[in-house]
């Protein structure tokens, strides 16, 4: 999948990986693509509920041995 | 203001004693709706800590000014950054240190009663999960049951008593945690016990634990006398220790019963489950003391944090030992059963040694309540 950034947050504990994710998607412009890659478990659920929240739309998700990928569309 | 540290240990002490406390847990709202601290007069502020990325300002008027704050999240780093926030604010907040993975982990032993030759049995209460584990010891020996995979604890126990560990238990195959029981009879070289029909696919040596076995601790006879009690598991053995504490497993809690269907065999097992209660239970002593492996709600806590009664009185008490007609218990413990144990099938297979999963594994195997009862 297409994306515009990639956002490296492997091996960050909650809640880093979402301080970081917040902070890239600010940066970026309505329909950009971030590309995030963690290894913190909780970061599943959390990313997913965050992006809800915030208005984001996960796009995508799939699991690369310890890595989990996530594809996240920015909104409003 | 600064930011505390409040260990496993003290909140479990505020549960014991009824104290209040005011828990904001900042974890997303499916695992706190999953799982959370119980306390008979804690209250709850459930918001995501990825909600307050950009201040707290919006929940200050939520918390009170007059009670104990504690944050609460999963490993602990999302709770200090909250604390933290908060107590820019000029509140006064502690965090949980090692967040619910360390509530999930912690044991606190309480002493549940003396034996005959001045021995004594212990309670393990696996506060944040609900899991009882125990330890009997006599003259300088111990054994221990339905062992938790936090081994160092038991130990460390043992040595501070100064009891050599020699018989290990396991009252069945759990399937809602991880027994460390295997583990500690390794170290210890102590005999693991299993009941054989619990342990048809395990890939490891073990000394069969069937009805009628009697093992002594001490050198004066501190008999544990096994009883097979089928219905949990087609193996479930319960133990008669000293002739006063009857250990249950996950036959008979304090205010449930077991539930028959976590080893995928409800229907079969139900006519175990109601024989193990309603005829082998009835032979017992009504005096003998009902030491379960759980409990449900922490209103079953007496004031010291133990969980024991009389099984004369659950007789009477307990609703599970009260239903007369036979279908309606076989309903019961077959229909709208609670949800299963997390990971409940994985934990089998680790407990029968087929799956070797590393600690953070079997830490996110474990989380959650036991789930092993239905009322």
């Amino acid at each position: 999948m297409e994306s515009t950034k990639i956002l490296n947050v492997k091996g960050l504990a909650c809640p880093m990986p979402i301080v970081k994710t917040k902070k890239a998607m600010n940066e970026l412009h309505l329909g950009d693509v971030l590309e995030i890659h963690a290894t913190d478990k909780g970061a599943k659920k959390d990313l997913t509920a965050w992006a809800k929240v915030s208005g984001h739309e996960m796009l995508k998700y799939e699991e690369d041995g310890e890595v989990l990928k996530f594809w996240m569309k920015k909104g409003n | 203001m600064t930011v505390k540290a409040m260990t496993a240990k003290e909140v479990t002490r505020k549960v014991f004693h009824k104290e209040e406390l005011f828990i904001l847990d900042v974890r997303n709202e499916s695992d706190f709706l999953d799982w959370k601290i119980e306390g008979k007069n804690f209250d709850y502020l459930n918001i995501p800590y990825f909600e307050l990325l950009d201040g707290v300002d919006r929940i200050l008027e939520k918390l009170p000014s007059d009670k104990e704050i504690l944050v609460v999240c999963a490993k602990e780093g999302s709770s200090v950054m909250v604390a933290e926030m908060l107590s820019e604010k000029g509140l006064n907040v502690s965090y949980l240190k090692g967040g619910m993975k360390a509530w999930s982990e912690h044991l606190e032993p309480v002493k549940v009663g003396e034996l005959t030759d001045g021995g004594e049995i212990y309670q393990f209460v696996r506060i944040g999960k609900g899991c009882l584990s125990y330890m009997v010891i006599s003259n300088g020996e111990a054994a221990i049951i339905d062992a938790t995979r936090m081994t160092d604890i038991f130990l460390d126990f043992a040595k501070e008593k100064g009891a050599k560990i020699t018989h290990v238990f396991d009252t069945h195959l759990h399937a809602d945690h991880i027994s460390g029981g295997r583990t500690m009879a390794k170290e210890t070289g102590a005999t693991y016990w299993l009941p054989p029909k619990d342990a048809m696919e395990v890939t490891f040596e073990y000394m069969p634990l069937e009805g009628g076995n009697v093992v002594t601790i001490g050198n004066t006879a501190i008999d544990i006398h096994a009883l097979y009690s089928p219905g949990h598991t087609i193996g479930s053995t319960s133990l008669v220790v000293d002739g006063k504490f009857l250990l249950s497993g996950d036959i008979l809690f304090i205010n449930s019963i077991g539930r028959p269907d976590l080893a995928g065999k409800a229907e079969d097992w139900v006519t175990d489950l109601r024989e193990s209660l309603y005829s082998r239970y009835r032979e017992l002593s009504a005096d003998l003391v009902v030491l379960p492996a759980h409990f449900m709600i922490m209103d079953e806590l007496k004031e010291d944090g133990s969980v024991s009664e009389k099984l004369g009185t659950l007789f009477v008490n307990n609703h599970g030992l009260n239903i007369e007609d036979e279908n309606e218990f076989r309903k019961l413990v077959t229909e709208n059963l609670p949800p299963q144990p997390n990971a409940y099938q994985e934990i089998r297979k680790t407990n029968m040694g087929k799956m070797n999963p590393d600690l953070e594994k079997q830490r996110e195997m474990e989380i959650g309540p036991n789930r092993c009862a239905v009322r």
